[in-house]
């Protein structure tokens, strides 16, 4: 097995869990990477509690950014939005499992940042 | 096909290649011979001092290193030399002309014309011309092989108010060699002024500028050889007496009054500011170096290896290519994609072999939107690069479809 490529990597890359719309949704946000074009979109469902108790993550990326959408989605939903607004970078990165570099953290960032933009309307760079 | 004699050998010639990099991102900039490396030291170390200025021996050897440049580069490219203004790169030189010469000829209710395949730089400009003018930007189409179409620049001509035609002259996402002559002169006849920029095109093709006869041709220093910080301005002359200058400050004025200056004659109106000495110094020996090897044998050198490019990918499976695929209309960048690996990851794993492509939109994100794709891997050659380059790059594009297990 590849130690950056890992098999759980590419399974959610090829098989991306939790993806596409939501309609009706409570919370969105849509986002770019610069650099490289790769977009990526959430539509979040929220019941009266403040918990997510759905999400769709939506877009087009590489296996990295992919699948760090894929994975996050799993944890986000059954948070509370609050929770989520305060995750920071090394969530994320930990989930991912892998030795970021740092020409690749925004592919692996990109979907936290995304999910900052929709549960706080700050979309910047999680640090 | 260019006969393997008309391959160049020069690869020694390159240091840092010796760490054994297979270089295949030369569209993004390109590696420096030791000629430049070593003019721009010797500068440093022997000549430095500021130009144009200075009454003492060293400041007149450091302006005739300088002016001297501009004029074998203005004779490399086939400019007039007060024509030749130095600028800090492509982008800049287009910028100089969409504000210098746009806010002059450019008025609400006017278009400029472009072309879906232009980089960034060839398309912020002028959008921002047009805002603050008021004009239309409109585009050209570029067809599924990559081309543009001259029936369809005649028909947005017609309108009568196009005042400017920018285009590439080789596009840096699909190697495609526009007409760029037969669209400035149809652009002339149109009434409307044309801007060619050569980025991708002074590095690899004889171009000479005078007989492809736009009004503005830009290129910039780094993707031939030289080094960054130093772009180049061809221009008409009538027109660029007629602008006013961009940029102002000191060494563009002829006399300066507490509310009022007038300009320093061509080309140094349009140069404010110390110029990048070095660098343009390090430019001459650039266009030096490719001047001795000729620029047909670089053309043909660059022919060989994208037609062997084109060739060797097709034994990778699930890939497909962007762009015109006769050599004759194309330059050497070769984009592609394969079915299940995202271009980023495709660079990461050509990495691991020490072979450098690009990924991603290319600053090109209108055409991305066009060719329907989010971004390309992208392999471009210079003159330093070899077959056996291009083979390390199959042998990588292989591994990566493993590792992904396609």
């Amino acid at each position: 097995m590849d130690d950056f490529y890992r098999d759980y990597i590419l399974d959610h890359y090829k098989n991306p869990r939790n993806f596409g719309t939501l309609e009706p949704h409570d919370l969105e946000h849509h986002d770019v990477n610069p650099l490289c074009g790769d977009e990526l979109g959430v539509h979040v469902v929220v019941d009266e509690g403040g918990k997510i108790t759905d999400l769709r993550f939506h877009g087009q990326g590489c296996a990295i950014s992919q699948a760090s959408a894929s994975i996050a989605s799993e944890e986000l939903i059954g948070m509370k939005v609050d929770e989520a607004a305060a995750l920071d970078a090394d969530w994320v990165i930990e989930l991912l499992g892998i030795d970021i570099s740092p020409t690749r953290r925004k592919c692996a960032l990109l979907s936290l940042k995304v999910m900052r933009g929709a549960t706080t309307g700050d979309a910047s760079w999680p640090e | 096909m260019a006969s393997v004699a008309a391959r160049l050998d020069v690869r020694a010639d390159f240091p840092l290649l010796a760490g054994g990099v297979a270089y295949l991102d030369s569209a993004a900039t390109s590696q420096k011979p030791e000629p430049v490396i070593a003019a721009i030291d010797s500068y440093y170390r022997h000549s430095n001092a500021n130009i144009h200025r200075g009454v003492y021996a060293l400041a007149q050897e450091a302006t005739d290193l300088f002016e001297g440049a501009r004029e074998r580069i203005a004779a490399f490219a086939g400019g007039e030399t007060a024509a030749t203004i130095f600028t800090r790169n492509a982008t800049e030189g287009i910028n100089l002309v969409a504000y210098a010469w746009g806010a002059q000829n450019v008025h609400e209710g006017d278009e400029v014309l472009i072309t879906h395949m232009e980089h960034h730089s060839n398309i912020v400009p002028w959008q921002l011309l047009c805002q603050r003018q008021g004009a239309k930007l409109r585009y050209l189409h570029v067809s599924e092989d990559g081309r543009l179409s001259l029936d369809e620049l005649d028909e947005v001509l017609s309108s009568g108010r196009v005042k400017m035609v920018g285009v590439a002259h080789v596009s840096n996402v699909l190697g495609t060699i526009n007409p760029v002559a037969e669209i400035a002169a149809r652009a002339r006849a149109a009434g409307a002024a044309s801007l060619i920029d050569g980025s991708q095109a002074m590095p690899q093709l004889p171009v000479n500028v005078s007989e492809i006869g736009a009004d503005f041709y830009v290129w910039t220093g780094h993707k031939a050889l030289g080094p960054t910080g130093i772009g180049v301005l061809h221009g008409r002359r009538e027109l660029l007496e007629a602008m006013p200058p961009f940029l102002g400050g000191g060494d563009m004025i002829a006399t300066v009054g507490f509310d009022s200056s007038t300009w320093n004659e061509l080309p140094w109106k349009f140069e404010a500011g110390t110029s990048p000495i070095a660098e343009g110094v390090g430019l001459g020996a650039a266009v030096d170096y490719l001047g001795s090897l000729g620029m047909e044998a670089v053309r043909a050198h660059e022919r060989d290896l994208t037609g062997y490019t084109l060739e060797r990918l097709t034994e990778v499976e699930g890939l497909r290519t962007f762009g015109p695929t006769d050599l004759d209309h194309r330059g050497g960048v070769v984009s592609f994609e394969i079915q299940g690996i995202h271009p980023h990851d495709l660079a990461e794993l050509c990495d691991r072999e020490a072979v450098c492509i690009r990924a991603g939109h290319h600053c090109a994100q209108p055409l991305m939107r066009e060719m329907g794709i989010p971004a390309t891997a992208r392999a471009s050659f210079h003159v330093y690069n070899t077959r056996e380059d291009v083979d390390r790059l199959i042998v990588a594009l292989q591994k990566a479809r493993e590792v992904f297990e396609l």
